[in-house]
């Protein structure tokens, strides 16, 4: 029988509401670190796609860039390629501030900021792939 | 604050070896790519908008500024994405164990993280040797 989280034995005179207080577990580690593994793997396949993508652009012009970007299997990998980016940086961000920054209203700040300012970046990545595809 | 949680080792307790320097680099290269995401954007929404805002896109990224940061966010991705693909299998527990990883020159550790380096190095300069000499890939 293993023990206890916590070092809680059965002779450990602490009430539970003791041991738990602001040292235990918020039960979300766990699903950060397995998101944050399957962005990266999804990531491996379609960066090197962007990148391809993208080494194809210098020859183009405006027209055939635009006409590149719109056929819609490359509009749709974009999409899957910023969106997953942008979450996978979130992620990685996130722990970054949670180990180096230590004054706690600006840790809470950025890692709202974050947030944010991923979701924003997805939509915005998204939209505009979209209206390059249906040619608005 | 009342309970001191535990805090992540600052760069200060480490002895420089190859290991704890990709583990640096990791944090620095993700940092960077973060930006380079916006750079994304920025090419992205250009492209939706007219033929003028795309001409400013292209022209930032022709520059030598942009060159610069295009070289450097290259490196980035194959150093992030190298250095990542090794990350996974460690995650996975391969050849994870305490002799070994403290071992400077434990061959699974040693020479795979400077094959990262290596790869990386490579990788970045097929990409920019294909833009130099071919203008991209046809």
């Amino acid at each position: 029988m293993s023990a206890a989280p916590n070092g809680a034995g059965p002779h450990d005179m602490r009430t539970p509401l003791k041991r738990v207080r602001a040292l235990g577990s918020a039960r979300s580690g766990v699903g950060h670190w397995w998101l944050e593994r399957m962005t990266a793997g999804a990531l491996i396949p379609i960066s090197l796609w962007f990148i391809w993508l993208v080494l194809r652009l210098p020859h183009l012009d405006f027209a055939a860039a635009h006409a590149l970007v719109g056929n819609p299997i490359n509009a749709g990998l974009l999409i899957l390629f910023t969106a997953i980016s942008f979450w996978h940086g979130a992620l990685g961000l996130q722990v970054v501030i949670e180990d180096y920054v230590h004054t706690r209203w600006i840790e809470l700040t950025l890692l709202i900021a974050v947030k944010f300012l991923a979701v924003l970046g997805a939509v915005a990545c998204a939209l505009a792939a979209l209206k390059i595809w249906l040619g608005a | 604050m009342p309970y001191a949680r535990p805090l992540s080792p600052h760069l200060g307790i480490y002895e420089w070896r190859i290991t704890m320097a990709l583990s640096v680099m990791h944090r620095l290269t993700g940092i960077f790519l973060c930006l380079g995401a916006v750079l994304v954007a920025w090419g992205l929404i250009a492209l939706a908008d007219n033929e003028a805002t795309w001409a400013t896109f292209t022209g930032f990224c022709a520059s030598g500024i942009g060159i610069a940061l295009l070289i450097c966010w290259t490196f980035s991705l194959f150093l992030h994405l190298c250095q990542g693909i090794q990350h996974l299998f460690r995650d996975a527990g391969r050849d994870f164990d305490v002799w070994r990883r403290d071992d400077v020159r434990a061959p699974n550790y040693f020479v795979m993280s400077w094959l990262v380096v290596v790869a990386a190095i490579a990788l970045t300069l097929v990409v920019w040797l294909l833009v130099l000499f071919a203008g991209g890939v046809p």
